[in-house]
This record gives structure tokens, C-alpha cells and sequence, in this order.
């Protein structure tokens, strides 16, 4: 039964969720804190804090954890499994079906017009991490970091993920006092 | 072979991509695309098209549908394990441990320095997108497209699914 639940509530998060993982977070707290009571809000919340603050996609990090708080190695399977498996499955029988007929010209015309769409939705992304990026660091650093990683990744070549690898580094290693991240929040237990 | 290519192209943007599905889109474009060759733009665009108009997270749909593509079943299945696992598993390990360190500056300034990189890459992309469209189209296609699924989705708050589903609609009658 415990394991049906589990199921269920991740299934409605997976095929209600659109926009990505962040867009699915509501709906995860809806189902684990209200419906099922698995969690309470700040346990859910401290979740949450974690989850963002480890790489990889959101939706299956909140749901394999809380599969596994909820039931183990059994829970956290069903619940990932859960999440993903019916979008993909749709996923694959769509652009499978779209991909068989991709010489018919009627095809071609839908491939080209959803371009420019896909284009408005990135650009639109790229505005919102530039934002969120000055909210934390201020406009001059986002913007050398921006200008240093086109030139880096666009005309010298290098890999985006050692790219990443290297800041995530600095962040680790750089001394503690001249940080200029969100608002003043205590800076207890960051130094082993 | 291919497994393990699968699983290298999906496994790197699971464990460097910071903020969620969407910030792992351009790395994952950056694999398949750029160094296995696996999409053509065009290709990676319609896929992505298909993902953002369908439900569930964005980062497992594009990993499965490509693994599936270059080798089938264990395709989808390796690639969606390469994506989630690494990052799930570390989770559980490391909860009590980072658990202590949530508020700590550096967990914080993690997040925050990569976001500038995390938007040029997003940038490109969207650049790549409309050089694409501009030669596939024309110049007044591309631009009318853009300016009004912009408008439709930004200020009038459509869905962008239902956007998607308009724009596939207008292209197989007028672009075909």
C-alpha cells in the first residue's frame, strides 16, 4: 500500500509538471507534505536546501530521497521510476512516430517553425540566470564571468564541464571573508 | 561502446549541472551535438521542442529519447541512469553531512559562480537556434515566429506547450 502511494504521488508530480524539475517542486511539497504527510514543511524544506545545492536534475533527487526516507532501496526505485518513466515513454513514441515520416515536407515546415520558439524559450532562460547571477554576485563579476566563459568555451575550446569543474572549485577552496553571496546569512560551520 | 558513450554524454551533465534540468540542457546539447555527433541542431531543437511541450522533469525525457535513439531500450535506460544516479546516490550519502553545511557560504557561492557561465551557454545556444532558423527559413519567418511565441509566452502568460503545439501547426501548413 505504502509502496502504491509512493507511486502514485510521484506519477501525478512526473505527468503534472511542466517546465523542467524546478517548475515541479510545488507540486512534489503538495503531495509529501499535505496529502501524505510524509515530511513536515521544514524537513521538507531542509530537503529542498540540499537538493539545490548538489548538481543533477531536481525532480529526481527530491524523489529517490524521499522514496528512500519513506521506504528504503524499494521506495527510492519506485519513486524515480515513477517520475520519469511515463514522460519518457511518451516521449519516445512521439518524436519516434515524427522522425519516421521526417522526409514528408508537412514535417519539415513543423521542424522549422518550432526554431525560432525554441530559440525564444533559451533566450528567455539565458535572461534568467543572468539575473539570478547578479542578484548573487553583482553585475561586474557576472558579467567578466559571462565574457570569460564565451571566450573560453566558444573560441578556445574548452569543455563547459571543466570549465564548471574549476569555479565549483574556487568556490570550495577560495577564504571565506570577502564573499559577496546573498544577503548576510550566519557563516557558522563553513570552514572544515 | 555506444552504452558506454550513452553513458559518458549523460553522466557529465548530471554531475556538472548545477540548478536543475534546465541549466543541463546546454551540456547535454554540448555532448550529443557538438562532440558525439549524435543530433544535428535542428534535430537537438526539435527534441527539445518536444520535451519542453510535454509534462515531467526535462533533463531525464531528453536522456531517455536519445539513449533510445542510439541504441534502443538499454539506450534510454543507460543514458536516464547516467543522468540520475550519480547525482541521487550522492544525495543520500552525503544528506547527513552537507545537511550541516546548507547555509554555509560556499555550498551558496557554488550555486551563484557558475550561473554567469550556465547563461552564455544557454545564450549560444538560443543564438545557434536563430542562425539555424534564419537559414532553414528566412530572415521574416524567423523573426515573426520569434516576436510572437515571445509575446505569447512571455506577456500573455500561454503555456508554452500550447505554443509549441501552434507553431508545429503553422509550420506544417505554411512552411511544408
Amino acid at each position: 500500500m505504502k509502496q502504491w502511494h509512493i507511486f502514485l504521488a510521484f506519477f501525478r508530480v512526473g505527468m503534472l509538471g511542466y517546465g523542467g524539475g524546478p517548475s515541479s517542486i510545488p507540486l512534489v511539497k503538495k503531495e509529501v507534505v499535505e496529502k501524505y504527510k510524509w515530511m513536515d514543511d521544514e524537513e521538507f524544506a531542509n530537503v529542498l536546501a540540499l537538493g539545490n545545492s548538489l548538481p543533477g536534475p531536481i525532480a529526481t533527487k527530491m524523489a529517490g530521497y524521499i522514496g528512500y526516507r519513506v521506504s528504503g532501496i524499494v521506495g527510492m526505485i519506485n519513486a524515480v521510476l515513477a517520475t520519469i518513466v511515463p514522460t519518457i515513454a511518451i516521449m519516445i513514441i512521439l518524436l519516434t512516430f515524427l522522425s519516421s515520416m521526417s522526409e514528408e515536407p508537412w514535417v519539415q515546415g513543423m521542424t522549422q517553425a518550432v526554431v525560432p520558439v525554441v530559440g525564444v524559450m533559451l533566450a528567455v532562460l539565458t535572461y534568467d540566470f543572468l539575473k539570478k547571477a547578479k542578484g548573487g554576485l553583482g553585475w561586474i563579476i557576472t558579467i567578466v564571468l559571462a565574457v570569460v566563459s564565451l571566450a573560453l568555451i566558444e573560441w578556445a575550446g574548452v569543455h563547459p564541464g571543466i570549465l564548471i569543474g574549476v569555479l565549483l572549485v574556487y568556490a570550495l577552496v577560495k577564504p571565506d571573508k570577502d564573499v559577496g553571496d546573498e544577503k548576510g546569512q550566519q557563516k557558522e560551520g563553513a570552514s572544515s | 561502446m555506444i552504452y558506454w558513450e550513452i553513458f559518458l554524454a549523460f553522466f557529465i551533465p548530471g554531475i556538472v549541472g548545477y540548478g536543475g534540468g534546465p541549466a543541463s540542457i546546454p551540456l547535454v546539447e554540448n555532448e550529443v551535438v557538438d562532440r558525439f555527433g549524435w543530433l544535428s541542431v535542428n534535430g537537438f531543437s526539435e527534441m527539445l521542442a518536444m520535451a519542453n511541450a510535454l509534462p515531467g522533469p526535462i533533463a531525464t525525457k531528453m536522456a531517455g529519447y536519445i539513449g533510445y535513439q542510439q541504441a534502443g531500450i538499454p539506450g534510454a535506460f543507460v543514458g536516464v541512469f547516467a543522468t540520475v544516479a550519480p547525482s541521487l546516490i550522492l544525495m543520500i550519502v552525503l544528506l547527513g553531512i552537507l545537511m550541516r553545511f546548507k547555509d554555509s557560504p560556499k555550498v551558496k557561492r557554488m550555486t551563484s559562480l557558475i550561473r554567469p557561465t550556465i547563461a552564455i551557454l544557454l545564450g549560444v545556444m538560443a543564438f545557434d537556434f536563430f542562425r539555424t532558423s534564419y537559414v532553414d527559413s528566412g530572415v521574416w519567418q524567423m523573426i515573426g515566429i520569434a516576436v510572437v511565441s515571445f509575446v505569447l509566452m512571455e506577456k500573455l502568460k500561454v503555456h508554452p506547450a500550447f505554443v509549441i503545439v501552434g507553431a508545429l501547426g503553422y509550420g506544417a501548413v505554411f512552411l511544408g
